[in-house]
C-alpha cells in the first residue's frame, strides 16, 4: 500500500481542530502554550459552542492568543482580565468567559482581580500559567520563581530577603468560597495533557451551571527563560516545579 | 403626549435614574466621596429586577474601569462614576478604552487635589480630562453639566455619542453639581436595546462570540507593527476631528453686545452667569462664554466672539487649567486673564464681579 492510498477520509485518527487558526505560533520550541491552546480549542469544539464563547486574553507571551484561536477576544491590560470577564459574562449570561493569563499577569499585578473575582464566585474559567517566569519581557522573576531559580531580575538567584517566596495563589484561590473548582494540571506528556484537557473541559461546563469559579493552573515550561533545552526544561519542572507546585485538585464541589 | 415628570433631586442621584431610564445595561463603580450616591441610589433602585441592568460594586476603580472595558466589548451600554483620586486610577483603562475604540461613559464628580486633596468642590482635573489622561495619543468626548438637569441630559447624550463615535465619553462635573438638589424633568423611559438592535445600529463589531459566518471579533489597542500603529492613530486623529466638527457644543449668555468675556463652565459657569447680572445692573457689557463640550472645546466660537471683545477673563474652580484652551483660542489677539478659588472654595459672584472689574481698569 502507498502513502497515496493510505490518506483517506476514513483512515484519518487525528486532524487539528478547525478552532485553531492557520497563523503561526510565535511560541518558543519547547513552550507550554501551544499546547494548552490547543486543549482549549478543542474543548470548544467539542462542545460546540465556537460561537458562545469570549477568550479574554493577558499581557505576556499570552497576549496574542488571539491569533491562535479562533473566537471572540478581548484584549486585556496586564493583570485586569478578570475584571473584564466579569462583566462580559454578567452582561452576557448565556456565554462562556474564560481568561487566559501568566503568572506575572494573575498572580502579580493583577492580584486584587483575580482574588475578587473568584471570591464573588463569577461563573467563569480561568487558565492560569505558572512556568515560574516573565516571558515576555526577556526573563525576570515571576511571583512564582522558586527560591533560588536565576532569573533576569535574580541574577544571583530569588532570595527570600530580598524577594520573598513564591506564591502558591492556586492554594489561597482554593480556600475563596466563590471558587467550585480549582485544579493545577500540567501539558509535558500525552497523558498530562489529556488530564488538563478533561480539566479545561469541566471548567466550562461548571461555568454554565452557576456554581461559581474554576480555576485552571497549568504548570509549564519556559525553555527560553529558563535558559535550557526543551527537553531539559521538562526535566527540570518535574524535578523543581512539581515538589513546590503539587499537581491534582485542590476543590471540585 | 407623554407626562413630564418633575422631581427635586440631587445631582448624583439623578445620574442613576437617568441611566436607568435611558436603557443603560450595567454600572460598575467604587465608593469614593462626593459622588457615592450614584451607586448608593441605583443599589436601591435594584434596576436588575425591572430592566435587567447589572449593578456591581467592583473591588476598586481599576477594576470599575476593567469592567467597562468588558461590558462595553460586547456592546452593552455601560457606566461607572468616581472622583478625582479614582479617576486618576481609571487612567490605565481609559486609555485602553479609546485604544480599543469602545463605547462607555464615565462620571467625574471632581473634589481638590493633588493627591488625596479635599472632598469639596474643583475643577482641577480639566487638563486630565481633556488631554486623555492616560498614556498614548487619545482624546475622551467631555461634557461639562452646569445643572442638576443637565446630569440627567447628558447621561442620555453620553451614550449617544460613546457609539456613535466609539469613544469613551465623560461627563466632567464636580462636587457642587454633585451634591446640590435642583428640579429635573426626567428623561422618557427607554427600553435596554437587544444585541440585535446594536448590530443595526452601529454596525458588527461587538465581541459576543464568533458565528461561522464570520471572521473573529478582537477587542486591542495592541499593535507591533509600528506602520499599522501610526496609522490607526492617524484614524483617531481623523475620528477626533469629526467629533470636533459635529459635536461641538456652548452656551452663549448676553454676548451679543459684549465687550467683555468670561468664559467658565460647569459650577464656574453658574456662579458667573448671576456675576454678568450684576455687571450688566452696572452697565458693563460683560458677556459669559459656557463650553458645554470641554473635548472637542468650543475655539471657533471664542474665535468669532473675539474681534468685538476688549479682554477676557476664564473663571475656573483650578490654578489656571482651561484657561490655556482660551489662549490658544484668542493666540495673543487681546488679553485674558484666570480668575478661580481651589482646594475646594467656591467663589462668589460678586469676587468675580471684582476680577473682572480689576481687569477691565488693567486694559483701559
Amino acid at each position: 500500500m502507498t502513502a497515496q492510498e493510505m490518506i483517506k477520509p476514513e483512515n484519518q485518527v487525528y486532524s487539528r481542530t478547525k478552532v485553531l487558526t492557520d497563523n503561526v505560533m510565535h511560541y518558543c520550541p519547547g513552550c507550554s502554550h501551544g499546547t494548552v491552546h490547543k486543549l482549549i480549542a478543542e474543548v470548544i469544539e467539542e462542545m460546540g459552542i465556537q460561537d458562545k464563547t469570549i477568550g479574554v486574553s493577558p499581557v505576556g507571551c499570552g497576549v496574542f492568543a488571539y491569533n491562535y484561536i479562533d473566537i471572540d477576544w478581548l484584549e486585556a491590560a496586564h493583570g485586569r482580565a478578570p475584571a473584564l470577564a466579569t462583566a462580559a459574562k454578567r452582561l452576557n449570561p448565556d456565554r462562556y468567559v474564560f481568561t487566559y493569563q501568566g503568572d506575572g499577569d494573575l498572580a502579580s499585578i493583577g492580584t486584587a482581580e483575580i482574588m475578587h473575582a473568584c471570591n464573588r464566585g463569577e461563573n467563569i474559567v480561568v487558565i492560569f500559567i505558572n512556568n515560574a517566569i516573565y516571558g515576555m519581557t526577556g526573563g525576570q522573576m515571576a511571583p512564582t520563581t522558586l527560591v533560588g531559580q536565576v532569573t533576569a531580575t535574580t541574577p544571583y538567584g530569588r532570595n527570600v530577603e530580598l524577594n520573598g517566596y513564591p506564591l502558591k495563589i492556586t492554594e489561597l484561590i482554593a480556600q475563596l468560597p466563590g471558587t467550585c473548582y480549582v485544579t493545577r494540571q500540567t501539558v509535558y506528556n500525552p497523558l498530562t495533557a489529556r488530564k488538563t484537557k478533561r480539566a479545561i473541559r469541566k471548567a466550562f461546563e461548571n461555568s454554565m451551571l452557576k456554581k461559581g469559579t474554576s480555576f485552571v493552573e497549568v504548570v509549564g515550561t519556559c525553555s527560553s527563560g529558563w535558559k535550557l533545552t526543551p527537553v531539559d526544561a521538562n526535566q527540570w519542572m518535574i524535578d523543581n516545579m512539581f515538589p513546590e507546585y503539587p499537581l491534582g485538585d485542590m476543590k471540585d464541589i | 403626549m407623554e407626562k413630564k415628570e418633575y422631581k427635586l433631586l440631587k445631582g448624583n442621584e439623578v445620574i442613576a435614574i437617568a441611566a436607568i431610564r435611558c436603557g443603560c445595561d450595567g454600572y460598575f463603580g467604587y465608593p469614593i466621596t462626593p459622588q457615592s450616591e450614584v451607586m448608593e441610589t441605583l443599589m436601591e433602585l435594584k434596576p436588575w429586577e425591572t430592566t435587567g441592568m447589572v449593578v456591581l460594586q467592583a473591588e476598586s476603580e481599576v477594576a470599575s474601569i476593567n469592567m467597562l472595558y468588558g461590558g462595553a466589548a460586547t456592546g452593552k451600554k455601560v457606566f461607572t462614576s468616581s472622583s478625582s483620586p479614582g479617576i486618576s486610577l481609571m487612567a490605565e483603562g481609559l486609555t485602553y478604552l479609546a485604544g480599543a475604540e469602545l463605547p462607555c461613559l464615565i462620571v467625574n464628580v471632581v473634589r481638590g487635589g493633588p493627591g488625596l486633596g479635599t472632598i469639596q468642590p474643583a475643577q482641577s482635573d480639566y487638563f486630565q480630562a481633556t488631554k486623555g489622561g492616560g498614556h498614548g495619543d487619545y482624546r475622551l468626548i467631555v461634557l461639562a453639566p452646569a445643572s442638576v438637569q443637565e446630569m440627567n441630559d447628558f447621561v442620555d447624550l453620553g451614550f449617544e455619542l460613546a457609539f456613535k463615535y466609539r469613544n469613551p465619553v465623560m461627563i466632567l462635573s464636580d462636587g457642587m453639581i454633585g451634591q446640590m438638589m435642583e428640579k429635573v424633568q426626567l428623561s422618557p423611559e427607554k427600553p435596554r436595546w437587544t444585541d440585535e438592535e446594536i448590530e443595526n445600529r452601529y454596525g458588527s463589531w461587538t465581541v459576543k462570540g464568533k458565528p461561522a459566518t464570520r471572521e473573529r471579533h478582537i477587542a486591542t489597542s495592541l499593535e507591533l507593527d509600528s506602520a499599522k500603529q501610526e496609522k490607526f492613530n492617524q484614524k483617531l486623529v481623523a475620528k477626533y476631528a469629526e467629533i470636533a466638527q459635529h459635536e461641538t457644543r456652548c452656551e452663549k449668555i448676553m454676548c451679543d453686545d459684549a465687550e467683555y468675556l468670561i468664559v467658565a463652565y460647569g459650577s464656574s459657569a453658574r456662579i458667573s452667569q448671576k456675576t454678568v447680572e450684576l455687571a450688566r445692573e452696572k452697565g458693563i457689557r460683560l458677556g459669559l462664554l459656557r463650553p458645554i463640550t470641554l473635548y472637542p472645546y468650543p475655539t471657533k466660537a471664542i474665535q468669532e466672539l473675539a474681534p468685538q471683545l476688549k479682554c477676557v477673563l476664564a473663571v475656573e474652580m483650578s490654578t489656571g487649567q482651561m484657561v490655556e484652551d482660551v489662549r490658544l483660542a484668542i493666540n495673543g489677539k487681546i488679553p485674558v486673564e484666570h480668575y478661580g478659588r481651589v482646594g475646594g472654595m467656591i467663589p462668589s459672584p460678586e469676587e468675580v464681579l471684582n476680577a473682572i472689574e480689576n481687569l477691565i481698569r488693567r486694559n483701559k
